[in-house]
This record gives C-alpha cells, sequence and structure tokens, in this order.
C-alpha cells in the first residue's frame, strides 16, 4: 500500500480548496440576513423567499428550462446522426467539410457564434424569441453531443448492426434493437451536456434572443454586473445544489448498470 | 466491383446537389443583403424555406439512390443529411454572412449597413454591390489603437493564464495520479464537478470574494498582513484569477490522463541508476506527460482569447478583451460592419493555436497505435 508523500497531500488539498472554496463562500452568504452581503448577519433563509416570489425570476428559469430541454433533445437527436456520419458513413461527398462543421464550433468563440446567428437571423427577418435561442443552442450543442456518442461509437463492432440486418432488421430496426441500446450511455451523456450548456449559456443567448425570452444566464448577468447580491447568491445555491444532485445521481447509475453488467456476464459465463 | 460506375453517377448528382446548396446559401446571404427582402417578408421566408426544403429534399434524395447500393436505404440519407443540411444552415452560411458585413460600411438605416443588394432592377446591381465592398473596416481596426491593443492583450492575457493554469493544474494531477487507486473515482468526480455547474455562477462566485470589502481583503486585514484592503477586483490580476479558476478542471484531466498512464516501474528503475527523485520526475515523468501537458495548454489558451464573461464581470473597464469589445462594438455602438470584422480577424488569429492543436492530437493519436 502506497502512502501519499506530505507533497501531494498539499497539492491536492490546496487544489480543492481552490477549486470549492468559493462555491461554498457563495452558498453560505446566501443565509446571510444582510443585505450587505459581505457582512454576516445571522442565518436567514429570506432571500429564497423573496427569489421564490420574484416574478421575472421564475418567469426567466422557466424560460431556461424550456429552451434547454428542446435544444438539448433536438442536439442529441442530430448529434447522434452526425456520429454515427463520421464513424461509419465512410466517404461521401463533402466529407471533410463535414467534420469541419462539426468540430469548429467547439473552437468557434461564443461572441463569433452568436453574432453571426444573430446576423442570419435578422437577415431572415425571423422575430427573436425562444425558437431562436432554441436554434441556436441546438447548432452548437450538436457538436458536443456527436464528439461525446463518436467515442463511444468509434469502439462499437460494427458487425453486430450487420448481423441484425442480415436476420433481416431494417436499419431503423437494427439500429434501435442494436446499436442504440449499447451507445445509450454516451446518448444520455451527451444529452446531459447538451442540457447544462444550455442552461449555462449567456453570451450567444443573449445574442439569439428577444423581448419575453430572458433566459436565466441573462438575468443572471444583468443582475451581478453592478456587484453582488444576495438574491443572486440563492439562486445559485439552488442551480449548484440541483446540479450537483444530478451528476451524483447519474454517476451513480452509471456505475450501478456497470456493476450489474458485470455480474451478468460472470453469471453468464459461470452458466456456459 | 460492378456498381462503381452507378456510384460514381450518384457521386456527381450528389455533389451537384451540394454545389446547389451552396448556391442558395450564397442566395441567402444576398436576400439578406437586399433591403427589399425586410419588405417581402410576408412572402419571403415562405420562399426561402420552400427553396430549402426541395434543396433538401433533392440532396435527400440523391444520398438515398446511392446508398441503395450500400444497403443502407433512405434513412442512411437522412442520417447524412439532416445534420448536414442544419451546420450549412446555421454554421456556414451564418459565417458567410459575417464575412460580407465586414466588408459593408456602417449606415443609418436599417439594418444599419451599406450597400444593400436589390435584385429587383437586374443583374447590373450585383456588380455595383461587389463593387462597393471594400477592406475599409479592416484599415479602420488598424488604424485605431483600440483593437490591436485588445488582440494584443487578449494573447498575452491567454498566455500568461495558460501558463498560471498549468503552475496550479500539474501539482493536482500528480498528487490525483499517485493516491490510492480506490480514491481515483472520487477525485475525478471532483475536479468534474466545476465542469458541469454554471461557468457564470462560478465566476460570480468570484466577485463577492475578491472585491474591496470582499472575503479575501477582510481575512488578510485579520491576519494583519495588510492595512487596508487591496483593489482586486476590476484588475487585470482578477482577469488571470478567473480564468485559472474556471479553466483548472480543463488542464487537470488532459495531464492526469497521462500521468495515471505512466508505468512506475520505470520511476523505480530510474531510481535504481541513481537518479534522485527530482531527477527521476524531471528526466521521466514530465517528459512523458508532455502531450497531457500540451492538450491542456490549448484547451484553456483557445477559448481564454474570446472570453466574454470573465473580463466583463472581473476586469473592470481597464481590461481589454477583444470578446468584450466586440460585444461593445455590437450592442453599445451598433456599427456591425466593425464588429463583424473584428470577428473575422478574431477568427484568423484563432487559426494558429486551433491548426497546432489538431496537429498534436493526431500525432499523439498515430503514437498511441
Amino acid at each position: 500500500m502506497k502512502r501519499l508523500s506530505w507533497f501531494n497531500v498539499t497539492a491536492l488539498t490546496l487544489g480543492f480548496a481552490f477549486l470549492y472554496l468559493p462555491m461554498i463562500i457563495l452558498i453560505v452568504y446566501s443565509f446571510n440576513e444582510s443585505r450587505l452581503v459581505t457582512v454576516w448577519a445571522g442565518f436567514s433563509t429570506k432571500w429564497y423567499g423573496t427569489l421564490l416570489q420574484d416574478q421575472e425570476f421564475l418567469d426567466a428559469a422557466w424560460v431556461t428550462v424550456q429552451v434547454a430541454f428542446l435544444s438539448s433533445t433536438i442536439a442529441t437527436v442530430l448529434g447522434t446522426m452526425a456520429a454515427h456520419v463520421i464513424i461509419n458513413a465512410g466517404r461521401f461527398p463533402g466529407r471533410t467539410l463535414f467534420s469541419g462543421m462539426i468540430y469548429a464550433p467547439l473552437v468557434m468563440p461564443e461572441v463569433i457564434t452568436g453574432l453571426s446567428l444573430l446576423l442570419l437571423f435578422i437577415g431572415l427577418n425571423i422575430d427573436r424569441g425562444i425558437m431562436t435561442v432554441v436554434l441556436a443552442h441546438t447548432t452548437f450543442a450538436m457538436c458536443y453531443v456527436s464528439v461525446v456518442v463518436s467515442s463511444r461509437l468509434a469502439t462499437f463492432d460494427t458487425a453486430l448492426e450487420e448481423a441484425a440486418r442480415d436476420l433481416g432488421a431494417t436499419p431503423f430496426q437494427a439500429f434501435r434493437l442494436v446499436t442504440l441500446p449499447i451507445i445509450l450511455p454516451a446518448v444520455i451523456s451527451g444529452w446531459l451536456l447538451a442540457f447544462t450548456l444550455s442552461l449555462d449559456d449567456l453570451v450567444i443567448a443573449s445574442f439569439t434572443t428577444g423581448p419575453g425570452a430572458t433566459t436565466l444566464p441573462i438575468k443572471i448577468f444583468s443582475a451581478v454586473r453592478l456587484g453582488v447580491s444576495p438574491q443572486i447568491n440563492a439562486l445559485s445555491t439552488l442551480m449548484i445544489v440541483v446540479v450537483t444532485i444530478g451528476v451524483i445521481t447519474a454517476s451513480l447509475v452509471t456505475k450501478r448498470n456497470a456493476v450489474r453488467r458485470a455480474e451478468e456476464e460472470r453469471a453468464g459465463a459461470a452458466s456456459a | 466491383m460492378s456498381d462503381t460506375p452507378s456510384i460514381r453517377a450518384m457521386n456527381f448528382a450528389l455533389g451537384f446537389m451540394l454545389l446547389a446548396l451552396a448556391a442558395f446559401a450564397a442566395r441567402l446571404a444576398i436576400l439578406f443583403a437586399s433591403d427589399g427582402w425586410d419588405a417581402t417578408s410576408a412572402t419571403g421566408f415562405p420562399l426561402t424555406l420552400a427553396i430549402f426544403i426541395a434543396l433538401a429534399a433533392g440532396t435527400l434524395s440523391a444520398m438515398s439512390k446511392m446508398d441503395q447500393d450500400r444497403r443502407t436505404g433512405f434513412l442512411g440519407a437522412t442520417v447524412i443529411g439532416l445534420p448536414y443540411v442544419w451546420l450549412l444552415a446555421l454554421f456556414l452560411v451564418p459565417f458567410l454572412i459575417v464575412l460580407k458585413i465586414s466588408l459593408s460600411d456602417v449606415a443609418l438605416a436599417r439594418p444599419p449597413y451599406m450597400p444593400q443588394l436589390d435584385l429587383s432592377e437586374g443583374w447590373s446591381n450585383l456588380t455595383a454591390f461587389l463593387s462597393d465592398l471594400d477592406f475599409e473596416n479592416y484599415t479602420f481596426l488598424t488604424s485605431d489603437d483600440l483593437y490591436w491593443k485588445a488582440y494584443l492583450s487578449s494573447l498575452q492575457i491567454a498566455f500568461v493564464a495558460t501558463a498560471c493554469t498549468l503552475l496550479i493544474a500539474y501539482p493536482v494531477a500528480y498528487g490525483m495520479a499517485r493516491a490510492p487507486q480506490e480514491w481515483h473515482a472520487t477525485l475525478l468526480m471532483l475536479v468534474i464537478l466545476p465542469f458541469w455547474t454554471s461557468f457564470l455562477i462560478r465566476v460570480y462566485s468570484l466577485m463577492g470574494i475578491l472585491s474591496n470589502d470582499g472575503v479575501l481583503n477582510q481575512f488578510l486585514l485579520w491576519t494583519g498582513l495588510i492595512g487596508e484592503p487591496l483593489q482586486i477586483l476590476n484588475t487585470k490580476l482578477a482577469v488571470y484569477i478567473g480564468i485559472v479558476y474556471t479553466y483548472l478542471p480543463f488542464m487537470i484531466l488532459p495531464i492526469y490522463a497521462s500521468l495515471e498512464k505512466l508505468d512506475e516501474s520505470l520511476l523505480e528503475a530510474a531510481e535504481d541508476l541513481g537518479c534522485s527523485r527530482f531527477q527521476a520526475f524531471w528526466l521521466v515523468t514530465f517528459p512523458l506527460s508532455k502531450g497531457g501537458i500540451i492538450a491542456g495548454c490549448f484547451l484553456v489558451f483557445i477559448p481564454t482569447i474570446g472570453e466574454f464573461v470573465i473580463p466583463s464581470l472581473l476586469g473592470g473597464s481597464g481590461t481589454l478583451m477583444i470578446g468584450k469589445v466586440l460585444w461593445e462594438e455590437f450592442f453599445n455602438n451598433r456599427d456591425w460592419p466593425v464588429a463583424s470584422a473584428v470577428a473575422v480577424i478574431l477568427l484568423l488569429i484563432l487559426i494558429i493555436p486551433i491548426v497546432l492543436f489538431q496537429r498534436s492530437e493526431e500525432k499523439s493519436r498515430e503514437a498511441g497505435q
């Protein structure tokens, strides 16, 4: 059994303290009684109360969830298709352009993506609102999904799908019954990634949104530009808690599934 | 192969369809440029949509014919065509529009730039339109020192911040790789978790710490290290801290991945051969983790250059970064042509690190095989 040296312990402690202290301090101060966020004046949950009564924040939260749900779902479908194309389609005309367009949005600065989409929407005279933000988010999120899914598809044995086709399955059946169950964990984590990217995005949403479609990040940004506010601390705490529970649950479920699969395989090997 | 000629014919047809799609993209840009578009929007949009759907359907059916030779049918064609058309329409075309507007002049009109292309009076207008496009905005960018200073300062901030992130991330990644095996999953989770938490909230959480009456200054005053609060928020230092804080996971993960694969018997061998522990680290561990270091540096450097949220929340008015300049040019000054030109040059600057990054990724992939 190897022991950690003092150097490694210090590095890990300081590193993780740096990563987590700001968020912990933010959570602690969200329970501060005082309006002055820097002076501790006793425990209180009143900022959560004012937050839940603030109609503007509730509206923004509802818009954000709608946008994130729609865009991540469309992005997952399109991104899985794109991953399938990149890994399995072989050569087709314009392949280089296609893979270029898949990878370029990943490194494109958000200000450029946002600006170019806004200019497109203005040019087509499309009224800006929830739908334009969904279109914008879908476009960059599908690229992330396709990267996640294609890394899983790359290790997928295509002979399985071919066997299903030989046994009479249609291409769609072969995909649904054979390929999809195997790549499903990657598809789900792609969806989760797309969902959080959309929840989080400020820049692209600011460019492509219109009246009546203010998302939560836009609302937060305009509120904190002038300084720290206890209400935003409360909102941030809620978002951090939701994301943390979500991520930990997802990882526990994946872990349990992996363990169960390993057990099934062992049982299968024993009975054979 | 007996069906090779037919595949070739289909490829030809497909190439033609893609060309038509590109022409459609050009048409979109032209429609965009013409002011008449605005007035005829009631009929204009359905018309464009109809052209778009017709072209997409044409491409799809051509692809499905080609795919029948490979027994995948219409579905296979949809699978290629749908994301393809989506990205053409919402990634490539918008970028071409930015390129075009960057060559236009600002005008007091709606939309606020000119020339506008008006095709109602025949194609002669097209040549007039093309001759009105010029590089004036680009020459303007070189004449006003705000812009080149902003580009330089973005590059400098990105460079210094990447170096700082590396210095902090490496010991953490090293400690993680050296930790007992049963800790690895938990430690990895702890690094990934902030990545899922909102970027905006993490930048915001620093505001309450770095401000003049913030937690850090209160702590330093309490310890007696300083007599009066330090001005950290709204300086370049705050931007560095913000970048290191938010991008740290991007640097830790690739370095950890490369250190975790390291065969520890190599280190034992080095020590057996008379290396001190530090020499063993410097001569064995460090060179073997170079791949992770390079990947991490690019993952931090590339997105930092165009960063907007960090300089605008933490940097104050004194910190110049090009992402913020572009935002202000567009939203505050409403100068679309200059904002577009700023975007085009930013992209040209980014191409260099992106190409270098892809090269090094390819090299490491080849080495891995």
